[in-house]
């Protein structure tokens, strides 16, 4: 976390080579280890609960199920094992610096031109922008608008053209970069015709994992708050005993289990492709961060003065639940997608 | 009879049903051959009307019963909590009494628990019973008592030592309730309805036989009331799946089961209605505002996740497995659904929720959801009593210091 990097690469080297997590959602055929998302939520949210950092959200989540969607049997086969191996990092970049989630807002835009496309214009918030080796842009043909026109392209990070700097940013356990492309050479990702399905899948169920990955992490908050809490004695008596603060916990784990029931209900669809699966991806995002933010600021509460401190590490998981609520799109985002996918 | 199969089980009752169902038998008359055949409750021991089946045999023979269409053993109200208790505490004089006509519905029975002056609090009951040669006098009065005007018999708590510590100087009796000396008034609630009522006890008398347990174990006897309403959950019995059928018996029953629900017919509205949030603002444009989009889909999601999470207790409990705390939230969900519903019909309402009766969206249902949720958050254990049992059950936080100790005497009450 302290690193520029913002992870310990013993920790990935072991997390990839020993327990082969980063590809635990990616075809036998493509290097991986054959399950599907049940198993990739299970491992966000281990990790959400432990707070890891690690290029793992960007690799895993985003990057493989871009190129799961997107690319040919070709582009998977070539790009895939390396990133479920873990020896190349990957991320996706979707948003540009208006922080729009709606992949209708893309401006940056891919020109043909003799041997592939040339990137132009500016992504921002990518998450291990800095540190990927490969990217998967969102981007959009010359005069188009909409969802008209997009596409996923790839290219190396350190192509010419591509110039990277990471971003000062609240939560220092989860890094995001700027990247500004000029003229640099990509490749497509599949073919024109998808358009933007595989984009918005891609979120989808980046927006499912990230669910999960909130869950644990309020997990850690109630547990954090519940033992603080039988701990601390003030007026003769431990706080937990106070109805003000027991009340308060109840709360904090109804809506943690409220939370973990949409989480772990859309990871299930997805797995088994429901087709409701994307409105419940965002009924899962929606309550997942309201819950992760709220569970975390209850925790400080309960903690009293020393849960504001720097030394106590509570901060850590408030700020990776600010960074999560807006990340991959607000609450009230999600709520109005839940709205149109359900055709109200 | 050692073990028996389940195929031994289903033979022997399908010959039993081929032999003895007729829908134009009376109600009673047929009840009372479940009764005294075992097949009513073959549940319950040999020598009280049962086959001592296990749960999963007595199944079986639930399904064949269904598969002809025969009429069970009477089970609307509190008559089986009553069974319960007194199968594991009544005597066998109280057993012989009182079983037969249990299951066969000649008798209905009502709860007098809660009380004026204690109602989270339960354990301090002040309705006093005093031993007066071989009757126990009994003053006092009792509340949200379901039934009590067409009720038989009733399970009283009263207190009978004021000296002893508050749980222990409880007593439980059965009481009959058609009696000078027991005065039974409808309780209206805020939307209308009268589905309790509150009783008054004036020298009633329960003669000394009818005496639960031993004195001063009243609270013990109450808690397996308690346990097997909370396994049976809260009121609204199943709707009866034999509406079309024909015979003289199935028009009784189906007079039985409306005169038990009647209690019951707006606890729809009081849960909310959720089911009707997203036709509703279809119907009046209000899916078009944004701000309402959010609050509905807010709403939806809540309510989502609170069935999700009941699919999840329900799951564990099917396969095995001990609960999580999804177990215990199911109630506290609930009271956030409700609240949210009322709160998000209002928003689609607008100003129309001013109206009721016939001049209220869709024909009062509206107005009824408004005035009814308020219900929910304290029927069967107050959210606030929830929170102080997931807090102490679930997270094993510290209790609150307690202030009714020692003799109930010296205990502050109302």
């Amino acid at each position: 976390m302290a690193t520029a990097e913002g992870y310990d690469p013993a920790v990935w080297r072991q997390l990839s080579e020993e327990l082969a997590l980063p590809g635990i959602h990616v075809p036998e055929q493509y290097g991986g280890a054959g399950f599907g998302m049940v198993e990739l939520c299970i491992v966000t949210e281990e990790f959400g609960r432990a707070l890891l950092c690690a290029p793992y959200f960007s690799a895993a989540v985003l990057a493989a199920n871009a190129i799961l969607y997107a690319g040919t049997e070709v582009q998977k086969s070539a790009l895939l094992p390396e990133i479920a191996k873990g020896v190349r990092l990957a991320t996706l970049a979707v948003t540009e610096p208006d922080g729009n989630w709606d992949p209708a807002g893309i401006k940056v835009v891919a020109t043909p031109d003799s041997d592939g496309y040339r990137l132009d214009g500016v992504k921002s918030f990518v998450v291990d922008g800095h540190v990927a080796e490969l990217l998967i842009v969102a981007a959009r043909a010359p005069k188009t608008a909409g969802l008209e026109g997009l596409a996923l392209f790839s290219l190396d990070a350190n192509a010419g053209g591509v110039e990277r700097r990471l971003l000062e940013s609240m939560d220092p356990t989860r890094k995001i970069a700027r990247i500004d492309f000029c003229g640099a050479h990509a490749n497509l990702l599949g073919n024109l015709d998808d358009g933007a399905e595989p984009i918005l899948r891609t979120l989808d169920r980046a927006a499912v994992a990230l669910a999960n990955e909130m869950v644990g992490g309020a997990q850690t908050m109630l547990d954090s708050a519940v033992n603080y809490a039988k701990l601390r004695v003030q007026f003769g008596r431990t706080i937990g005993s106070f109805q003000a603060i027991k009340h308060k916990l109840a709360d904090m784990l109804l809506e943690l289990e409220l939370a973990r029931s949409a989480a772990y209900y859309a990871a299930q669809a997805a797995a088994a492709d429901d087709p409701e699966w994307p409105a419940l991806a965002s009924l899962a995002k929606a309550a997942a961060s309201e819950t992760y933010l709220h569970t975390a600021a209850e925790c400080i509460q309960i903690h009293g003065g020393i849960g504001f401190t720097w030394d106590n590490d509570t901060h850590l998981w408030f700020k990776r639940a600010k960074s999560s609520e807006v990340f991959l799109g607000q609450p009230s985002y999600h709520r109005e997608l839940l709205m149109q996918r359900w055709g109200v | 009879m050692s073990k028996v199969s389940e195929a031994e089980v289903r033979a022997e009752v399908r010959e039993w049903l081929a032999a003895n169902w007729d829908p134009d038998m009376s109600l009673v008359e047929w009840r009372g051959k479940l009764a005294d055949s075992g097949w009513g409750m073959p549940q319950w021991p040999k020598e009280w009307y049962g086959r001592e089946l296990p749960h999963a045999l007595a199944r079986v023979v639930e399904e064949e019963f269904a598969n002809v269409g025969a009429v069970r053993a009477a089970n609307s109200g509190v008559r089986l909590l009553a069974a319960a208790t007194l199968l594991e505490h009544g005597s066998d004089l109280q057993k012989k009494k009182f079983l037969r006509r249990i299951l066969t519905g000649e008798d209905t029975w009502c709860q007098f628990f809660s009380e004026p002056g204690s109602g989270s609090d339960l354990a301090g009951a002040t309705t006093r019973a005093d031993l007066k040669g071989d009757f126990w006098l009994i003053n006092g009065q009792k509340v949200w008592t379901t039934s009590a005007h067409h009720a038989d018999h009733g399970l009283l708590l009263a207190r009978t030592d004021w000296d002893a510590p508050k749980h222990e100087g409880l007593s439980y009796f059965v009481i009959n309730v058609k009696q000078p000396g027991v005065d039974v008034q409808p309780l209206k609630q805020m939307n209308g309805h009268a589905s309790f009522n509150q009783v008054f006890f004036t020298d009633a008398k329960v003669p000394k036989e009818n005496l639960v347990g031993r004195v001063g174990d009243g609270w013990k006897v109450a808690m397996t009331t308690l346990a097997h309403e909370r396994r049976g959950a809260d009121g609204l019995p199943a709707p009866s799946k034999r509406g079309t059928r024909v015979g003289r018996m199935h028009a009784e029953e189906r007079a039985e089961t409306e005169k038990a629900n009647q209690p019951y017919k707006w606890y729809p509205q009081r849960a909310g209605r959720v089911d009707l949030i997203i036709d509703r603002a279809k119907e009046t444009g209000a899916n078009k505002d944004p701000y309402i989009r959010q609050e509905i889909a807010r709403l939806v999601t809540l309510a989502k996740c609170a069935e999700w999470t009941a699919r999840r207790a329900r799951a564990a409990q099917q396969q095995g497995r001990p609960q999580g705390p999804e177990g215990s939230l199911g109630k506290l969900a609930a009271s956030h659904v409700a609240r949210a519903c009322s709160r998000v019909h209002t928003l689609i309402t607008g100003t129309e929720a001013m109206l009721t009766g016939r001049e209220s969206p869709r024909e009062g249902i509206i107005a009824e959801i408004l005035v009814s949720v308020p219900a929910v958050s304290i029927a069967g254990g107050t959210d606030e009593i929830q929170r102080n049992i997931i807090a102490e059950r679930v997270l094993e936080l510290p209790k609150e210091p307690r202030f009714d100790t020692g003799p109930f005497r010296n205990v502050r009450q109302n």
